[in-house]
């Protein structure tokens, strides 16, 4: 029964391995048409012309990581925040209501979220954000050309901070259990020691909890980089690199969701697919990025005193 | 809106459950364009009252039901973007069309009533080229000297995804544009110069209810039910219509489909005073060989009956019917499709 038992889990644990091989195996197959007519410079190139099947990523490549990026620089500290106030600041009585609503929003699926984003957000954003955003930001130099063009609603920022409201819960949930796991020794002794709450949150729980920290926001970036409904809703999809963040761009999950069922001919899908496959790097990139900078963290553990 | 969505799911749970409930021999399949959808279901609806014989159509897209007819896994396949004569040879298809539509130029304006805007062909096609960028352009101002046009920023909506209300629509641009048909092309899915794009007919009528000063085309059911605001085009005769089934039906009255192999005719920019220029018809699918002879009779006997019965039902839901003479057409076309000993199975 015992062997019987191991041999079964061990064959669940391989199906994970055999599942992702023929993944692999199944997108570079069914790109390989894409992959052979346009190559390396498919990465590049900013075309995306059914009609002269001309096909580049640049675009949905450019959207997907300036989306995902702005949902982690609004996400990140918002969520940081929150999980320091659950474990730290917070009232006991508060605790549970606002754990709970967290947990709530965690659950609602994608769809919702990108609907709340076309109808009621966009429409507000446009009318009171954007213009403003416009008129102060548009005239600096540099920052300046990330916030010029028609205040439309919908586009790259506003899908970025659509992310950025859906992967909050995700980032704060693991935050929030990690820094509830610091023992509270430690902390006593700091606070004992004189710290402020900033200081025992800085230099003794985000260091304890590092590793669950980075996990937390890596599975975020992987919910921002894949999320393809909510996107699809207020990024525009327009297959057009501009520089300005309030124009409408795409992003790779959004382009196979709108494009695939009726791409036009075999290149067309062909190309759909590469950018699936473009997008498994991406995030199996992440990844191993994330893996090793807890090594390099881990490394670091006994140097410091 | 609510209440056709309401009788599609009761609609396609009958079907489901009709399917289930006995294997009749004699429902067909078919596959293909999301623009006909309503209009098929209704008929397969009322005929399966009527004769009993079931009648079920996936709406998965033009492009869908031209891989699935090519593979044989349906009955009939539909297309909004008619197939060339030479791909009918290639593939073996007889084609013909059941319905005619016309896609029709929305807007959201605050402030300015339905149909008081008026384009040309030129003007919509530098907009969606991404040429005119404000309401108040001086092209625009031209032709609407009665308006009091704001100063807002155009934002044009196109379709995401591959469709056929995108191929009628940017064979309409291809024709009335030179530039258009160098930049971008006719195609059921091109590359779009300006503005945003939603999928679907419901995608494009959110994004144009939702943005203000914005511009976008759907299927005139859409337009319709969703009570947007629609556009006068003027035609090629020069003058400036509406959509209805009056200029829909000019424009398929003036069509030549006996001069036109395998049915390969597109409507829009008709000659007509009335005609409304971005006009088309949907197009059926089906193998001039039958391997299931049987099941091609059903599926002519049912077109027949649409083309005989259905009249109603389709202007209902704001389709024109084929004229009676392109009627006469089809059937004789039908003689082509054949059981394995070459007869006419039909």
């Amino acid at each position: 029964m015992d062997a019987f038992f191991k041999n079964l889990t061990r064959f669940a644990a391989f199906c994970v391995f055999s599942i992702l091989a023929a993944i692999l195996v199944s997108l570079l197959f069914h790109s390989q048409l894409a992959l052979s007519k346009f190559g390396f410079s498919f990465l590049f190139d900013p075309e995306w012309n059914p009609v002269t099947q001309e096909f580049g990523a640049l675009v949905p490549i450019y959207g997907t990581l300036v989306s995902s990026a702005i949902a982690m620089i609004i996400g990140i500290p918002v969520s940081f925040g929150i999980a320091l106030f659950l474990t730290e600041l917070s009232p006991t009585w508060l605790k549970r209501p606002l754990g709970t609503a967290i947990e709530t929003l965690a659950a609602i699926p994608s769809i919702i979220y990108g609907m709340w984003g076309l109808f009621v957000f966009a429409p507000i954003f446009a009318e009171y954000v954007q213009p403003a955003l416009i008129a102060a930001l548009g005239p600096l130099p540099i920052i300046g050309a990330l916030f010029k063009g028609p205040a439309m609603g919908i586009g790259m920022l506003t899908a970025g901070i659509i992310l950025a409201i859906m992967v909050i819960p995700f980032i704060t949930a693991v935050m929030r259990d990690v820094f509830e796991l610091v023992p509270p020794l430690l902390k006593e002794s700091a606070y004992g020691l004189g710290a402020t709450t900033w200081e025992v949150a800085w230099t003794v729980v985000l260091p304890y909890t590092k590793i669950g920290v980075v996990g937390g926001i890596m599975l975020g970036l992987g919910r921002a980089l894949g999320e393809t409904m909510a996107v699809t809703f207020v990024i525009g999809n327009a297959h057009r690199l501009s520089a300005s963040l309030l124009a409408p761009g795409n992003s790779i999950a959004s382009s196979l969701a709108n494009e695939f069922t009726e791409a036009v001919g075999d290149i067309h899908s062909s190309a759909l697919i590469e950018l699936g496959l473009i997008l498994f790097l991406i995030t199996t990139i992440v990844l191993a990025c994330s893996k090793l900078l807890l090594l390099q963290l881990a490394r670091q553990e006994g140097v410091r005193t | 809106m609510k209440s056709q969505l309401v009788s599609r799911i009761i609609l396609s749970a009958a079907l489901a459950l009709g399917a289930g409930a006995a294997v009749q021999a004699a429902d067909i399949t078919g596959a293909g364009a999301t623009f006909p959808y309503p209009i098929y279901s209704k008929w397969a609806e009322a005929y399966r009252a009527k004769t009993g014989n079931g009648m079920n159509y996936q709406s998965i897209g033009s492009g869908g039901g031209i891989k699935q007819i090519i593979a044989k896994t349906v009955d009939f396949g539909a297309s909004d973007a008619p197939l060339q004569a030479a791909e009918l040879e290639k593939n073996g298809l007889v084609q013909f069309p059941m319905v005619v539509g016309g896609v029709v130029p929305v807007y959201n304006l605050e402030g300015i009533k339905p149909g008081a805007i008026r384009l040309t062909g030129a003007v919509l096609a530098d907009i969606y080229l991404g040429k005119i960028t404000k309401w108040n352009a001086p092209a625009i101002a031209a032709l609407n000297p009665n308006v009091k046009l704001p100063s807002q920023d155009i934002t044009v909506v196109a379709r995401s995804d591959g469709s056929g209300t995108t191929f009628i629509f940017t064979n309409y641009l291809s024709k009335v544009s030179a530039e258009w048909k160098d930049k971008a092309g006719n195609n059921t899915s091109v590359k779009w110069l300006a503005g945003v794009t939603g999928k679907g007919n419901e995608g494009v009528a959110a994004y144009v209810q939702r943005l203000s000063g914005s511009i976008g085309y759907v299927e005139y059911a859409y337009a319709i039910q969703n009570k947007m605001s629609y556009v006068m085009l003027q035609n090629k005769d020069g003058n400036f219509v509406g959509p209805d089934d009056k200029t829909f039906r000019a424009a398929a009255a003036n069509a030549q489909w006996e001069k036109a192999p395998g049915f390969y005719e597109i409507l829009t920019e008709q000659a007509g005073k009335d005609s409304w220029p971005i006009t088309g018809a949907t197009f059926i699918l089906m193998h001039k060989k039958q391997d299931k002879p049987e099941n091609a009779v059903v599926a002519l006997k049912f077109f027949d009956w649409a083309y005989e019965n259905g009249d109603k039902m389709a202007l209902d839901l704001d389709y024109i019917p084929m004229p009676d003479n392109v009627v006469k057409l089809v059937k004789a076309e039908w003689k082509k499709i054949q059981d394995a000993s070459g007869k006419p199975v039909y």
